[in-house]
């Protein structure tokens, strides 16, 4: 009696956690992927999930089953206390897995190669460059092709690869847009590379995914995939038109530690900044800070 | 004359901190009362406090095991409501000064000062027994062990009274971890006390480890030990091989801390990078460190309550070993998302998933031993079942983030430690707690309650699901680790069910308690007087519950795998020997809570700077080492009238009971 209440409750609450799981599906941003990469690696998630599923889901019924029909006040059952190795089913224990795991395996192969984050993704149209510099605690995005850097939001067209390379000013961060694909760690004194592309136009929520102090909570940023290159070209027009401009000194400004940090632009950008601020790490030991 | 120290490190203006030492001090004021009013200092003294009885220790260990869980728990819950409240806009309770402190604490006590004594402290009842020993290999360094583990878990909550703890994340990774970026004593606290718990834990695998191999009972050949033995062995072997590389680690970063070296800086040539190799070279072993011994709990109860003995010994054998050497080999699946090139970070998926085929086939060994069995849904059964379930849910998400593709989006999310709980409570905790209703019987001569016992097991298993499901939700929706406040209604529902899932499980560990006060006060009904209560098959059985302080009167002699099984079989147990033999015991002594005493201090002055005080402890630390090894005076004989009137005792007991 008191077991058929629990597994009411257990029942009661699996269908609430499905009826919201489904309902919540829109705001599943994983699975729910604007950009190329995240899209291949939802389709990762869900192929390896169901290759495990072979083994979990037997393995969960024949722990109720077989608990149930053994339990000791069921006298027909069979009763083989001595009973402890058959070839047989060791054959089937190790083997299965073993194929499981064989199929995982190439799939991991093909799949970490393919979506490696330092491979550029093909495509006809030139990429977009966009360097990335975690501060305490902001994102600082140089646009050095067009000459202009912004804090917390970028922008780019969609179906246009974005190269990101990313290091950082102070701690270890990580660079991410969940709704796009991968992340990768902010390191100072090193270049770090991670290559994304949006095929719908939207605002996506970025942020950095390694906890890093004590504004680590409200470091994001927005990413503004656009519907055109018209588009990305009057955004980069309206950053150009600020007044404020990005040299040496104005960063060391930018780099002070702030928390909410607002969203700001610079019209111009000193050149080099980027490689200047991964040297300024590595010059004091005479070593090129370019190792990825 | 302070070091660093001065009044104003004392947090006196924070209510919820403030109340959390006042109740502690409290607490602690009692106890001493009540230890003053019932006259029993001596007692704990000679009893306790100086024993080398392993027996003991573990118990000792297993007390301040569940003390911790209890802090560690406060943290939990702190942490979730902290996350419902701080939504849209809102700051919350807890400002991220505090906050931060709390999820690394969490961490830190959770896996150090939690799981690690309950595993030594299940390790320290079981194991001697269950091979037919006396005591441990070395039981003075069994006694230090513990101390030195004690003055760790002291120094993490003196943090909370004097000073701040760290605010890094349990592994402290630099430069965050640095002068630099964390100026502060936090992470001084979490470097001592991990530095001198560490110690002790390194002691415990070398006393375990020396204990199994050389002090196992005439005929048990290694192919014959109990699963739960041999888990503990590799789990020792573990300890011997990772734990150096966390005490060399941290020393690296001390010497960063303390004297300016640039090993994890950013500049000068230190490198971050090697920090995180190196923590997580100790860290992926680690996590087998704590679930091995649980494994061993699993199989030693799964064929106890099946009443048949255990399907596939040998493969389960080679299972555990095959994790052992394996674990060494995954380290880099913790940072996929460093930047490697694309063959490191496959070959590393690829290792971590061989870990699941060993693993999946113990599940179905466990699950072979209970097919045409006679299962006895007893409270350490129920347990097993629980894990069986959710640990397969647990390796699957597992596997899932070992391959790299799927891990460059999901790390570092709710998904991440949706999974590594669901590992860590449904295998490591499950276990632990089936081990504690198993074995307890053993320790303290009476049963638990099983009503209670059960109630504790559907509040842990239900509310561990209400609460953990909706973080893997989380982790697909985006959220990462370690927010003090967040600001997306979508995220907001599952706050909630998760807070709920808190509460049952706030049930769980109540059940717990009430079982731990039910079972103390109604013993006289539940007494274990045969040494037998389940009917088990493993030597711990043959003897009486609890044990004599030499455990075996005369050493047993192991014919078969199940060796008491065995005995029972053919009618050659509990016989009386024809004639005692006088026994060799270990003296009690208190040289290793006097040393651990002085690293107290030692630990207290080094993370305030205070050098005549460190220099004052390292000098009694070394005089204190020194006046024990010079003692020739640390072992006695029991004389055989004694054994005989001990034993006679228990036979009495056994022929009233029948």
């Amino acid at each position: 009696m008191r077991q058929k209440n629990y597994l009411g409750c257990v029942k009661k609450l699996a269908l609430c956690a499905t009826v919201l799981l489904l309902s919540g599906c829109d705001s599943m941003v994983l699975m729910n992927s604007k950009g190329q990469v995240g899209a291949e690696q939802k389709y990762l998630i869900l192929t390896s999930t169901w290759l495990m599923l072979i083994v979990v889901i037997p393995a969960i019924l024949m722990t109720l089953i077989f608990a149930w029909k053994y339990r000791a006040s069921n006298k027909q059952a069979k009763y083989s206390p001595n009973w402890s190795h058959s070839n047989k089913v060791e054959a089937v224990v190790w083997g299965i897995p073993c194929l499981i795991i064989v199929a995982l395996a190439t799939l991991t192969w093909k799949s970490t190669h393919a979506l490696d984050p330092h491979k550029p993704i093909d495509s006809d149209v030139a990429p977009i460059n966009i360097q990335v510099v975690a501060l305490d605690w902001k994102w600082l995005f140089i646009y050095p092709d067009q000459g202009i850097a912004t804090i917390n939001q970028i922008a780019f067209p969609k179906d246009v690869p974005v190269n990101f390379q990313v290091t950082s000013n102070s701690v270890m961060n990580s660079f991410f847009i969940p709704q796009l694909g991968s992340q990768i760690y902010a390191m100072a004194g090193m270049q770090n590379s991670v290559h994304l592309m949006a095929n719908e136009a939207g605002t996506y929520g970025g942020m950095s995914a390694n906890y890093s102090g004590h504004g680590f909570s409200d470091m994001t940023f927005t990413a503004l995939a656009m519907n055109s290159p018209q588009e990305f070209d009057e955004w980069v027009n309206k950053v150009k038109a600020s007044s404020e401009t990005l040299g040496r000194n104005e960063f060391e400004k930018v780099a002070e530690p702030s928390q909410k940090n607002p969203v700001e632009y610079f019209s111009s950008v000193e050149p080099h900044l980027f490689q200047n601020i991964i040297d300024k790490f590595a010059k004091s030991m005479g070593m090129a800070g370019t190792g990825e | 004359m302070f070091g660093k120290l001065t009044l104003s490190d004392i947090p006196y203006h924070e209510p919820i901190i403030v109340g959390a030492v006042g109740a502690m001090i409290l607490g602690g004021l009692v106890l001493v009362a009540a230890l003053f009013y019932f006259r029993k200092w001596t007692y704990l003294w000679k009893e306790w406090l100086t024993s080398v009885d392993h027996k003991k220790i573990g118990i000792m260990y297993i007390i301040v095991a569940l003390v911790m869980l209890l802090r560690g728990f406060a943290d939990a819950f702190m942490m979730r409501s902290q996350q419902l409240i701080a939504t849209s806009g809102s700051e919350g309770v807890l400002p991220p000064h505090h906050y931060d402190q709390i999820f690394t604490a969490h961490g830190v006590i959770m896996i150090f000062f939690m799981a690690m004594p309950f595993m030594v402290g299940l390790m320290n009842i079981a194991v001697p027994l269950q091979i037919g020993a006396r005591d441990v290999a070395f039981p003075f360094l069994n006694s230090l062990s513990f101390w030195l583990f004690a003055v760790g878990a002291l120094l993490i909550n003196i943090s909370l009274a004097v000073g701040e703890f760290a605010q890094t994340g349990w592994l402290a990774y630099p430069p965050l971890s640095g002068i630099q970026y964390s100026p502060g004593v936090g992470v001084d606290y979490w470097i001592w006390s991990l530095q001198i718990s560490g110690i002790g834990t390194l002691l415990t695998g070398v006393n375990f480890f020396v204990t199994i191999l050389k002090m196992r009972a005439p005929g048990m050949t290694l192919m014959k030990m109990p699963v739960f033995t041999w888990t503990a062995l590799c789990t020792n072997v573990l300890i011997l091989a990772s734990f150096p590389i966390l005490t060399a680690t941290v020393a690296l970063l001390t010497l960063d801390r303390y004297l300016g070296t640039h090993f994890f800086t950013n500049d000068m040539g230190g490198n971050q990078m090697m920090y995180v190799n190196l923590i997580w070279a100790w860290g992926h072993p680690e996590v087998y460190i704590l679930i091995l011994p649980a494994f061993g709990i699993f199989s030693e109860v799964v064929a106890t309550f099946s009443k048949k003995r255990l399907f596939g010994y040998t493969s389960l054998v080679y299972a555990t070993v095959a994790i052992t050497i394996l674990s060494f080999i995954v380290w880099l699946h913790h940072f996929f998302t460093m930047g490697s090139g694309a063959n490191v970070n496959a070959f590393f998926g690829i290792t971590t998933m061989i870990i699941a085929v060993p693993t999946g086939v113990k599940i179905f060994n466990w699950l072979f031993t209970l097919y045409q069995g006679r299962i006895e849904f007893s409270t350490p059964m129920l347990w097993t079942l629980g894990f069986l379930v959710t640990f397969s849910i647990g390796g699957m998400t597992g596997v899932l983030l070992a391959v790299p593709g799927a891990d460059y989006v999901l790390h570092n999310s709710l998904f991440l430690i949706a999974h590594f709980h669901n590992v860590i409570i449904g295998g490591v905790v499950f276990g632990y707690i089936a081990g504690l209703n198993y074995w307890f019987p053993k320790a303290f001569g009476f049963k638990l309650n099983e009503k209670l016992g059960k109630c504790s097991f559907w509040c842990w298993i239900v509310g561990f699901f209400t609460t953990f499901i909706p973080l893997y939700a989380l982790g697909f929706m985006g959220m990462t680790r370690r927010l003090s406040h967040t600001n997306n209604p979508d995220w907001i529902p599952m706050f909630v069910i998760a807070e709920i899932g808190v509460f049952i499980i706030l049930c769980g560990i109540a059940f717990q308690l009430l079982q731990l006060f039910v079972s103390v006060k109604n013993r006289k009904q539940n007494l274990d007087l045969t040494g037998d209560p389940w009917g088990g098959r493993t030597l711990e059985w043959a003897t009486s519950s609890p044990p004599p302080f030499y455990n075996f009167a005369e050493t047993p002699v192991v014919k078969e795998r199940d060796a008491f099984w065995d005995m029972k079989e053919k009618g050659i147990d509990h016989k009386k020997p024809t004639q005692y033999k006088p026994i060799h015991m270990p003296k009690n002594t208190p040289a290793g809570l006097i040393i651990s005493a002085f690293s107290l201090t030692l630990g207290f002055a080094l993370i305030w700077h205070i050098w005549w005080l460190a220099i004052v402890s390292v000098i009694g630390i070394f005089v204190t080492f020194i006046v024990r090894t010079c003692n020739d005076d640390i072992d006695y004989y029991v004389p055989a009238e004694e054994v005989e009137r001990i034993e006679n005792q228990h036979f009495q007991k056994m022929t009233n009971q029948a």
